[in-house]
């Protein structure tokens, strides 16, 4: 199905994006950033699926903005929030930090702007209908072992986030 | 407007990218830091789906890795953090500094 009005939805969905992005980072209030850093991952769902990729696209919504940020969430209840306001929000390199993003954007820019040429001028034609199929064929044949290393990743994670966070080991 | 190239998505995933930067080096709060570090793994699955979109589904078997490395990143980063809060009674990052002299 060809999509209908992309740069208007493109655009929206990219403004929505940068502009939670930039409240997830520039709010004292952890709640709030993890709020705004949600509408974030959705905004970047719905790119996703512009992008003919709808498996990633509920991967991000079921496992980023469900699973990880109310992970999150749950971890705020130890912060105690109301000294956070009393105290200073920014390190004290912030300007340096500034600077070096800054150049990293730059670098960026350049990198875009000379490779662009370079990127194909015709796009294949993906399905989004068997695009979960694909998707399972590709990572239970190619990366079967990468997957399960990615299992093995997640155990030891597990392992490790409840060891570290019990009181006596 | 114009028509949407898989390079706008390039730009924006760079764009986003660069504000999650922005937090991990200026904040001071440990949870946000480690929120802006999903922010730069979001660019960065976003930039693998684009590419996909141009050059077959590899990308996008690449992404999904990307999310699982995200959950576990979050899941120890989090534990970390509340076996430093235990102790310090701080979620500062610049009062992490035992180990500097």
């Amino acid at each position: 199905m060809m999509p209908v009005a992309t740069a208007f939805f493109f655009y929206l969905l990219a403004g929505i994006a940068v502009i939670s992005a930039l409240i997830c980072v520039t709010k004292i209030n952890p709640v709030h950033s993890a709020l705004a850093l949600i509408v974030t991952l959705l905004a970047s769902a719905g790119l996703y699926l512009m992008l003919y990729a709808p498996f990633m696209a509920g991967v991000q919504i079921v496992l980023y903005a469900g699973g990880i940020l109310v992970m999150f969430l749950f971890v705020m209840m130890l912060v105690n929030i109301e000294q956070l306001y009393t105290e200073k929000m920014l390190n004290r390199q912030w300007l340096l930090g500034l600077a070096a993003a800054a150049g990293l954007g730059y670098f960026f820019v350049r990198a875009i702007l000379r490779g662009a040429g370079t990127l194909p001028k015709v796009l294949p034609n993906l399905p989004e209908g068997s695009n979960t199929q694909e998707l399972g064929i590709l990572l239970y044949q190619n990366y079967m072992f990468a997957f399960e290393v990615a299992s093995l990743l997640l155990l030891v994670a597990i392992v490790g986030a409840v060891v570290m966070a019990k009181r006596r080991v | 407007m114009l028509a949407i190239a898989p390079v706008h998505y390039l730009v924006l995933a760079a764009i986003l990218f660069v504000i999650g930067m922005v937090g991990v080096l200026t904040r001071r709060n440990v949870v946000i830091i480690l929120m802006s570090i999903e922010l730069m793994l979001n660019a960065a699955n976003l930039n693998l789906v684009a590419f996909s979109r141009m050059y077959g589904l590899h990308g996008q078997a690449f992404s999904v890795f990307v999310v699982a490395d995200a959950a576990a990143e979050a899941a120890v980063g989090l534990g970390i953090l509340i076996a430093f809060f235990r102790n310090r009674e701080t979620v500062n990052m610049d009062e992490v500094d035992l180990l500097k002299w």
